[in-house]
């Protein structure tokens, strides 16, 4: 697209295009925002994910001027935004709440930031029919908000934040306030209009999914802190700590002590006889007390005992949750331990293999276990 | 057919109090004076004459005549008081919405534990008698009153302003009684604001101010629309602070109404006065209604 040619040039000097610097931010006795440093680069749909309060929409706030860090450095495109006012940034925020202007027309709510800028009337409206058509609305440009829907509401609201050709994108759960058939689409839009546009984003969301579909990297926060940042796959498959593994999707933890370090490292948990082989990795010392998680989708159940001799373990099946597309077992050890495996329903057979109270078999890779020291 | 009986049901009590009410305490008076202003006035007891004469027939004859309505065209005086009436309640109301705003826009944007108190302080005056605060202003306004005093004492003039008595003094008590009413609608709109609108018009490059004139003002208009209706209206017809603090060339059309049942005892005219009155006020309060409707139309 040749209108966004403007903020696809390169950095002047190859430094990344947002920078947090050692960013805290309090209010009076609570610490929102901990000493986070991050760095995001051009072109990135960047993903902030966390829990409710973790700090992650006033990390947003702060990129768009809206609050002031109370130590740090904010910089976008080499340029320190610290102490510019939200009116003075290349930056444009989707609200959570869509905030349009409900005295305006959908028209004139993509024009508002245009006409703010003197822009020639005539090129505003060459502009805001760009927009209208990027969103799929071309024929709602005389309606007033309250006359949209919720999912076109939306559209407006994106509309809006790009109709200036921001450096940056901040998006505040904006898939938040739909229903899940639209989400999913709406989930694809945003990144179509992402790779058209060229724009770096921002989203922020308490929603895995929606993080692990959009985005190029996730950073996964908790009390203020940023607990690890990588891709969807890293952040899924190799979590730093017991907070992003159980974070993100769900996860079997097996608390446990260092037993041996040969091929594996062997992990021996306390009360049940049960040994725990993982892959080695940095930092692991005989004795120490960890962690190991495994993804419910990694194990598998069976009725017959599996050739491994490592990582497998019998138990009793104590629910099933039909899903669908895969059923979720409840398997509960020797000792009451309550382990979840899922697996893909792959056959449509009427008759279940496996069945409530069925003695079974539990078993997985090395590669699955997945050793935390945090 | 059976014919639906009509059943007294507490459901049709209820509706029907408030429309009985009204037909008692209002329209049975507005007809009675509407019936007035028809008539002539007579030396005698009551001082008007008949406006309907039984003939006999099925219906009573009128008799009466628009004598009155075409009197009050005739002479300057009703004329000169509906137009002064209506600039000072304008002016008022002016003044009372560059006053009330900034005081209604900083109670609803005060932090939460202040604006109650605030809020109280709009709404303590009502709690004294409203002509007791009227008289209170002649306290203050007079010539050996406090504000001259202060004046005086501190140097600034060297003999008592002429405060009371004056149009100065008519627009500080109106300005006073009926700044609540404008204050009081407008924090009700603002404070419905929701902030993100401002701040994602800061975001689209707003400064404070222009997000205000862009933004907060266009959509306060029904809270502005509802103040100064309240306000207008019954400044109007104010009776008390005009005949208090006015002075003898302070033409009001409360007073003239007043002058007329009072002093000249000419029923008929004053109540027709008061008639051409209350169809001056219903234009303003069919377009405030008009714009009322709009606005619940478009925020459902």
């Amino acid at each position: 697209m040749n209108a966004v040619e403007s903020v696809t040039g390169s950095s002047s000097d190859g430094s990344p295009y947002v920078r947090i610097e050692n960013v805290t931010k309090r209010f009076g006795e609570f610490v929102a925002v901990d000493n986070v440093s991050l760095d995001i680069e051009r072109k990135e749909f960047f993903a902030l994910l966390g829990a409710s309060g973790c700090g992650k929409s006033t990390l947003l706030r702060m990129l768009a001027g809206l609050e002031k860090p109370t130590e740090g450095r904010i910089l976008i495109d080499g340029q320190d935004m610290t102490n510019v006012p939200p009116y003075e940034r290349p930056v444009n925020m989707m609200f959570q709440s869509y905030a349009l202007f409900p005295h305006m027309s959908v028209e004139d709510n993509i024009a508002f930031g245009l006409k703010q800028d003197r822009m020639p009337v005539a090129e505003i409206n060459k502009r805001v029919e760009e927009m209208l058509e990027l969103v799929q609305l071309g024929q709602f440009g005389k309606r007033k908000p309250h006359q949209l829907s919720g999912g076109q509401r939306q559209r407006v609201a994106l509309a809006r934040s790009l109709a200036k050709h921001p450096k940056l994108l901040l998006l505040d759960e904006p898939l938040a306030a739909l229903d899940k058939k639209l989400r999913e689409q709406t989930q694809f839009e945003l990144m179509n209009i992402q790779d058209e546009t060229g724009i770096t984003f921002i989203v922020v969301t308490h929603d895995q999914e929606e993080a692990m579909v959009l985005s190029t990297r996730i950073a996964v926060m908790n009390q203020g802190v940023i607990q690890q940042i990588g891709s969807p796959n890293e952040v899924y498959e190799y979590p730093s700590s017991r907070y992003v593994a159980d974070f993100l999707g769900s996860v079997n933890l097996f608390e446990g002590e260092v037993a041996s370090i040969n091929q594996g490292i062997e992990i021996r948990l306390p009360q049940a006889d049960l040994h725990l082989v993982a892959n080695n990795r940095d930092n692991v010392t005989i004795g120490q007390n960890v962690a190991v998680a495994i993804r419910p989708e990694k194990i598998s159940v069976s009725i017959d005992k599996p050739n491994e001799l490592t990582n497998q373990c019998q138990g009793k099946v104590d629910e099933i949750a039909y899903q669908g597309s895969l059923s979720v077992y409840q398997v509960k050890l020797a000792d009451g331990r309550m382990v979840k495996v899922s697996s893909p329903n792959q056959v449509r057979t009427a008759k279940r293999t496996i069945d409530w109270d069925d003695s079974v078999w539990l078993s997985w890779d090395t590669d699955a276990c997945v050793v935390l020291i945090d | 057919m059976k014919s639906m009986p009509f059943r007294i049901t507490g459901r049709t009590l209820a509706v029907a109090a408030p429309y009985v009410w009204l037909l008692i305490f209002f329209l049975a008076p507005f007809a009675i004076v509407l019936k007035l202003s028809f008539a002539e006035p007579l030396i005698a007891q009551p001082p008007y004459s008949a406006v309907f004469e039984w003939a006999g027939g099925l219906l009573p004859n009128f008799t009466g005549s628009l004598d009155n309505y075409q009197f009050l065209l005739t002479d300057d005086l009703y004329i000169n008081a509906y137009l002064n009436s209506i600039k000072i309640a304008m002016v008022s109301t002016i003044l009372c919405l560059l006053i009330g705003y900034p005081m209604a826009y900083g109670i609803a944007r005060a932090p939460g534990a202040w604006r109650n108190a605030l809020l109280m302080l709009v709404i303590l005056p009502f709690w004294t008698s409203f002509l007791i605060r009227v008289y209170a202003w002649i306290g203050i306004l007079k010539n050996n009153g406090i504000l001259n005093n202060v004046l005086l004492g501190l140097g600034i003039i060297d003999e008592p302003l002429q405060l009371l008595h004056n149009n100065f003094s008519v627009y500080i008590g109106i300005v006073y009684s009926y700044l609540p009413f404008m204050i009081l609608p407008l924090y009700a709109n603002l404070a419905r604001m929701d902030d993100s609108l401002l701040e994602s018009a800061a975001d689209l490059g707003c400064r404070p101010w222009q997000a205000f004139t862009r933004v907060t003002l266009p959509l306060s208009i029904p809270g502005i629309i509802a103040g100064s209706m309240l306000v207008f209206i019954p400044v109007v017809g104010e009776f008390v602070i005009p005949e208090l603090l006015g002075g003898p060339d302070t033409l009001m059309i409360g007073k003239v109404l007043w002058n007329e049942f009072f002093q000249n005892r000419d029923w008929p005219v004053a109540s027709s006065v008061a008639i051409a009155m209350l169809v001056l006020l219903v234009i303003p309060i069919v377009i405030f209604q008009h714009f009322q409707n709009k606005d619940s139309e478009s925020n459902p």
